[in-house]
């Protein structure tokens, strides 16, 4: 066990809506370093958002802690937190058009005084976030000229312009085509090996994760299915067990890729 | 900085307008001599001012609390209440030169406290949407109780109320500009300070917690600070429509949607739009007067359809 404080820590946290029969989270831990990747993999409704939503202090668990930095989620501030966690939300509106550096700004509230202006150290940070993201290109086009691609590349500027040490990422890379999923993974991975970030990513690419991430938690019905390196995870009965299908593990890279296997329908 | 001077020009020309031209001769030479300039005019343009100024202000801020840019303050059903309560304190007869405006506050008050209850889902959260139905609904309620006292009352009793609701800006008086210079600066400011975590309510609740934003407080903080001043306006000129619907939406194309410039922005063009719509309201059929909300309807309303066909060009 290493002995830097962890960025994020959940520790047996248990979480029921209200008013639900049964469990969203049930006993599920987790704890992120700085400069480490982390992913959460499983089927839909298995508690993955809810999981990210606990930890952040936007829901208050049953039982077990969820800690930031060291200090109980939810007894941060939202505008201190958001200097330590910048966070991807799966949707987002755009109820007014906007150009891509205005909205990249809009990550430095945080940061700013209730009355100041937008400093140059604001405009630094906004340019450095555009250029981390290869985006700076972008940087005067309006958002709803972006392809799915560019305007990924662009939340992901807007969270880093807020100078967090932990990015969480919820299902970055839904509806990208390959080319530009594999970008925003290599580009999250250039973030937390140059940069020292510590990423959170929940995603459906199982053999994505187990190629980027350094350890992966196997969620199953609210529960923890498995949580380790992905070599330790993706194992054939697991996988199986966890999405209800058939698949056999290849090595690729020295990573383990899952390959859904095809069930033949009996002959009538 | 040239769109700040050009508006500022714009407010310059629609005062001065405003108080050279009447239904009363005064040669240019007499205006600052004139009684009727200094008792009448000059109030009555103050007032348009503070008032256009503060719907333009609600209208944009509460486009961005219930996140749909067709919002006016008036959705809100505070002119509902406030009908109704001039309504019964001309039923009542309620005398005393403040006894209008004071139930009309009291009676707009009444339904942003209902409206407001009734947006809070589960308890705690102001859930926007509900929040504007609910608006419709309390709107529709008191304009019903308001038509079934009206129709009870006797005739030259209703033709007041009606004319009062309606009347704008012909109660202006110096004490009513000095009431409502005193009363708007701190609904302004409150919604001055949510600039900022407006421009980011407008990605979403979620995204702007997120980015650092308290979204519950933020939320009603705006909506109470915006029907505070809408209540004010309604108040002491009666139900003007149109202003805080259009003028956030023109003062947009320009200024872009960033609150901090775009609040200010709607004020001054808000009352800069109220302004021309009163002179006019004084000028073209006098010496009768027309109501002011029917100006900025006739004027608004195309303007509106114009807007609403750019969006749709857009969508």
């Amino acid at each position: 066990m290493s002995t830097v404080t962890p960025l994020l820590s959940v520790q047996r946290v248990t979480y029921r809506y209200p008013d639900a029969s049964g469990d969203a989270l049930r006993d599920v831990s987790l704890e992120i370093r700085p400069g480490e990747f982390h992913a959460v993999l499983g089927p839909n409704g298995s508690g993955k958002t809810t999981l990210i939503r606990v930890a952040l202090g936007l829901e208050a668990p049953a039982a077990g802690t969820a800690e930031i930095a060291g200090r109980a989620a939810a007894a941060w501030s939202r505008r201190d937190l958001a200097r330590i966690v910048g966070v991807v939300a799966q949707r987002e509106d755009n109820l007014f058009p906007q150009q891509v550096r205005e909205t990249v700004l809009l990550g430095r509230y945080p940061h700013l005084s209730l009355w100041g202006a937008e400093r140059p150290v604001d405009r630094d940070a906004v340019t450095r976030a555009l250029e981390r993201c290869d985006a700076l290109g972008l940087a005067d086009r309006w958002i709803w000229t972006l392809s799915g691609g560019e305007y990924q590349r662009v939340r992901l500027a807007r969270a880093l312009a807020q100078e967090p040490s932990l990015l969480v990422l919820d299902e970055p890379t839904a509806s990208l085509d390959v080319r530009h999923e594999m970008e925003l993974f290599e580009l999250v991975r250039v973030l937390v090996d140059g940069g020292g970030l510590a990423v959170l990513m929940i995603t459906h690419h199982v053999n994505l994760a187990a190629r980027f991430a350094d350890r992966v938690l196997l969620l199953a019905g609210g529960q923890t299915a498995a949580q380790g390196t992905p070599r330790s995870v993706l194992s054939r009965e697991t996988v199986e067990r966890v999405f209800a299908w058939p698949v056999a593990i290849e090595s690729f890279d020295g990573h383990p890729q899952m390959i859904p296997l095809r069930q033949p329908k009996e002959p009538a | 900085m040239k769109r700040w001077l050009g508006l500022g020009a714009l407010v310059a020309l629609a005062l001065v307008s405003a108080v050279a031209l009447g239904p009363a001769h005064v040669a240019l030479s007499d205006l600052p001599s004139s009684a009727i300039v200094r008792s009448l005019r000059v109030p009555r343009a103050l007032l348009a001012l503070l008032v256009g100024g503060s719907l333009g202000v609600a209208g944009a801020s509460l486009q961005a609390l219930v996140r749909n840019p067709l919002a006016d303050p008036f959705l809100l059903g505070l002119s509902g209440g406030a009908g109704l309560g001039a309504v019964l304190a001309i039923a009542l007869h309620v005398a005393g030169p403040w006894a209008l405006p004071l139930a009309a506050f009291t009676g707009a008050l009444g339904a942003m406290a209902l409206v407001y209850r009734l947006g809070l889902v589960g308890g705690a959260q102001l859930d926007p949407r509900v929040l504007l139905l609910a608006g419709v609904a309390v709107g529709a309620f008191s304009g019903a109780i308001t038509t079934a006292i009206v129709s009870l009352a006797e005739a030259a009793d209703l033709r007041n109320a009606f004319l009062w609701l309606w009347g704008g800006l012909s109660g202006a008086s110096w004490d009513t500009v000095l009431v409502m210079a005193v009363y708007i600066p701190v609904p302004l400011v409150v919604l001055y300070a949510a600039a900022r975590p407006l421009d980011l309510l407008a990605l979403g609740e979620e995204p702007a917690t997120h980015l650092g934003a308290d979204v519950e407080p933020l939320k009603r903080r705006v909506y109470i600070a915006a029907s505070m001043l809408t209540a004010a306006a309604v108040a002491v000129s009666g139900v003007i429509g149109f202003v805080g619907l259009i003028v956030p939406h023109i003062t947009r194309l320009v200024w872009g949607h960033r609150h901090r410039a775009l609040l200010p922005a709607a004020f001054l063009g808000g009352g800069a739009l109220l302004l021309f719509a009163d002179t006019a309201a004084r000028v073209s059929v006098a010496p009768r007067e027309l109501p002011v909300g029917i100006v900025t309807a006739l004027v608004g309303v195309p303007l509106f359809a114009v807007l609403l066909r750019r969006w749709g060009a857009r969508g």
